[in-house]
């Protein structure tokens, strides 16, 4: 017997050092009091990189980019207090869009807790119920342990962020590092296989079904399953319709293809989901924007719900085939199940007379707009940026009308190649997210595609990105206007244009155009491009793409009075989708 | 109409399950009607006794959304037919010595005990399931009731069964690297 004398270190050496063991290679945060220790040994780690941030809520939403385009889990570290709560945004919206990302906080020291000392705020009770879980580790010897279950947490099962507040004087004081081998975690067990006999009654209703839908969420892009979901669509010739957390699961260009569902989804995706007789939805959660009024959503269909968090299934719609499992292994199951279904007894379902209706319908109703008569078309913008940078590329949006069409004239062929804050609608996502993704996907062309309205909110990341080498570039659609409210005012409020003119515009519309925003990227050391006609649009994004060692901003002087459509009215049942103001498809013959 | 529900919520013994779990009830819009907690044969595991009126379908939704708090082990619902359920109360009732026989006899009628004498009142604890209770109150109420102090409702099943069986184990480590 060998007699072993641990090492003494500090917390924050033991932090450090438990970070190295999870596999941590980036940290977006900033210093300061509270978390101040852990920086000391941070600034000699081998392993990890630390990228100063200008905001926490910067620092959050690069860890979800980074975490959401490689799959791993993202980190951010900000001080006690204010530190802590900027960083709130963030974590809520890394709840809402199921991505793993681990944020930790300094506390004040443990005898201060709860005497209001300087830049002491309750973080983890603030974040109670926007995360996965939390910890307040008061005990240095607590760290690895801590460490180490925060992030099987964050990225196991429906991911999700997880917060650690750690006491100053944890950090600060002497202790021995154990990582350990084994989590005692027994209130946390994800459940990943599917039962059998769900996805074998599942296979049986697929098989009698005659207007299936296959209707894919986020969680297949989370579980990986893009190439099992090929599979199950070309095997069973079922169409197939992608959320906007989905885009990208499944290729644009791909026939059964018929695009995003929802208040913005395209004609083809909105009716598929209404006249259909079975819903076999994969990893989505029959969100309000999806299903517009609940009660008239898919009123002929059944449902085969599968997802890996049990209490998403029926939550909204009740589920006639509910399946818990991960997206990846239902849909491998579900593949084998139907191929043995058709071997054996020639069970198979025949949709032609529904393909055909649906593809039809989708040929009628393509997303389309019409280009003014004067000024530069958003979407013809987004469309061409899409068409000069590929699918090689990743977009990630701002919230808004952009957003929406960025996640219409996109072409997606690959999943991750699409990001955006799908539940929060956290305006500001873009730029720092799109910080995270370039972090995470070196010497690739990651595009943020903004509105006027969201950049100015988290637009000084631009220092971050020049600073540190990330090359991102950013679209700004700027119709001068928090667009996509002018819109709703437009439509609701007889154009009574109430708060949503930013003047970002030039002084043709009478704006003031504050910022520059050309001006506002050189201040930043980056490349600010101006774009406001079509005809330089292509040899301006040319321009962008060929800069790769600093950041390009383009100021895309846009047509303000663009419109999202098709739209389906907040509250409104799907039935009554319009593709332009007051105008409804017409369904000439066709049963309705 | 919704109807009362008991759920037996096994908990691990840690600071803040309590706020976790009362929070999570907050969030989706649920009142809680009683709240028991303690330390059961398992000083690692707590046991929370929550009484809440819902439906149905909110009761699976709100007991699906509890099962993924982490430090939540396991919940079981209790129905009354095939658990014991109680509650303690004490109660303060005013006396005077023509009364003070009466308020006597009622206690031992509802087979509850006096704990406190004062030359004006007598405090009484009495336990039982809630209907044996509000018996007693209605009892009671004409002396002049002047405090109530009452328990959350604790309840076990029936039988030989034991709820908190394997409700720890370990999954494996994450590895280094």
């Amino acid at each position: 017997m060998t007699e072993q004398i641990a090492e003494q270190l500090t917390g924050a050496q033991s932090l450090v050092k438990a970070l190295e063991h999870a596999g941590v290679d980036t940290i977006f945060g900033i210093p300061g009091g509270a978390i101040l220790p852990a920086y000391d040994p941070l600034f000699d780690s081998e392993q990890i990189r630390h990228i100063l941030v200008r905001h926490e809520q910067g620092a959050g939403h690069a860890a979800q980019g980074y975490a959401m385009v490689t799959g791993r889990v993202g980190v951010c570290m900000a001080t006690s207090g204010p530190g802590a709560t900027n960083l709130v945004t963030a974590i809520a919206d890394a709840f809402m869009d199921s991505v793993p990302i681990v944020a930790i906080t300094g506390q004040v020291a443990t005898h201060l807790i709860g005497t209001d000392g300087f830049q002491e705020a309750d973080i983890r009770g603030i974040t109670m119920p926007i995360t996965k879980h939390s910890y307040l580790v008061t005990d240095a010897a607590d760290i690895p342990r801590v460490i180490a279950e925060a992030f099987h947490i964050a990225g196991t099962g429906r991911p999700g962020p997880v917060l650690v507040d750690i006491a100053k004087d944890a950090l600060q004081s002497s202790t021995t590092f154990d990582w350990p081998t084994e989590l005692a975690l027994p209130g946390y067990r994800p459940t990943t296989r599917p039962h059998g006999k769900q996805v074998r009654e599942a296979a049986r209703l697929i098989a009698a079904a005659e207007r299936p839908v296959l209707y894919v969420g986020g969680g297949v892009i989370k579980a990986n399953a893009a190439a099992e979901l090929k599979m199950l669509a070309e095997l069973t010739q079922i169409p197939v319709v992608t959320t906007l957390m989905a885009r990208g699961a499944f290729p644009d260009s791909h026939e059964l293809h018929l695009g995003m569902p929802g208040m913005h989804g395209t004609v083809a995706a909105v009716t598929a989901l209404q006249r259909s007789d079975l819903l076999i939805s994969l990893g989505a959660r029959f969100d309000d924007r999806v299903t517009g009024q609940l009660s008239s959503f898919a009123p002929l269909a059944k449902v085969i719900h599968a997802d890996i968090d049990p209490a998403e299934i029926s939550k909204n719609r009740t589920a006639d085939v509910p399946i818990v499992g991960d997206c990846r292994e239902v849909i491998a199951e579900l593949i084998g199940t139907l191929r043995k279904q058709s071997d054996d007894d020639g069970v198979e379902g025949d949709y032609a007379a529904w393909r055909e209706q649906v593809l039809g319908i989708k040929k009628r109703f393509p997303v389309g707009y019409d280009k003014p008569a004067e000024g530069l078309a958003p979407q013809t913008v987004i469309e061409r940026l899409s068409a000069l940078s590929g699918s090689d590329a990743t977009y990630v949006a701002g919230v808004g009308q952009h957003q929406m069409w960025a996640a219409h004239y996109v072409d997606y062929e690959r999943p991750r190649q699409w990001l955006n804050s799908g539940g929060a609608g956290t305006m500001g996502y873009s730029v720092p997210a799109a910080m995270g993704a370039q972090v995470g996907l070196p010497g690739s062309v990651v595009w943020a595609i903004d509105g006027d309205g969201c950049f100015q909110m988290t637009n000084q990341e631009l220092a971050t990105c020049a600073l540190e080498g990330i090359p991102i570039k950013v679209a700004v659609i700027n119709n001068s206007s928090l667009g996509m409210v002018r819109q709703w005012q437009t439509l609701l409020y007889e154009g009574r244009y109430s708060n949503t003119d930013l003047n970002t515009g030039p002084e043709s519309i009478g704006a003031r155009r504050i910022p520059d925003f050309v001006k506002l990227a050189d201040a930043y050391g980056c490349v600010g491009l101006r774009c406001d006609s079509e005809a330089d649009l292509d040899a301006t994004i040319e321009k962008a793409l060929a800069i790769t060692d600093r950041p390009v901003v383009i100021d895309f002087v846009v047509e303000r009075d663009a419109m999202v459509w098709p739209m389906v009215h907040g509250g409104a049942s799907n039935d009554d989708i319009q593709i332009a103001r007051d105008l409804a498809p017409t369904w000439d013959d066709e049963d309705i | 109409m919704t109807t009362q529900h008991t759920l037996s919520v096994l908990v691990e013994n840690t600071p803040g399950v309590l706020a976790r779990v009362s929070s999570l009830f907050m969030r989706r819009g649920f009142n809680i009607e009683s709240l028991a907690v303690g330390q059961t044969e398992i000083p690692e595991i707590s046991r929370m006794t929550i009484v809440v009126n819902v439906d149905e379908l909110p009761l699976e939704q709100v007991t699906k959304q509890l099962n993924k708090l982490v430090n939540v082990l396991k919940i079981v619902e209790l129905d009354s037919t095939h658990a014991v359920e109680r509650e303690l109360m004490l109660i303060k009732v005013k006396t005077d010595p023509q009364t003070r026989g009466q308020v006597l006899e009622t206690v031992n009628l509802f087979r509850a005990k006096v704990v406190d004498v004062a030359t004006d009142a007598v405090t009484i604890e009495a336990t039982g399931d809630a209907g044996k209770l509000t018996a007693m109150l209605n009892v009671l109420e004409p002396f002049g009731i002047r405090e109530i102090a009452q328990s959350g409702r604790v309840a076990i099943g029936r039988g030989p069964r034991s709820i908190t069986d394997r409700s720890l184990r370990t999954v494996p480590g994450v590895q280094a690297g």
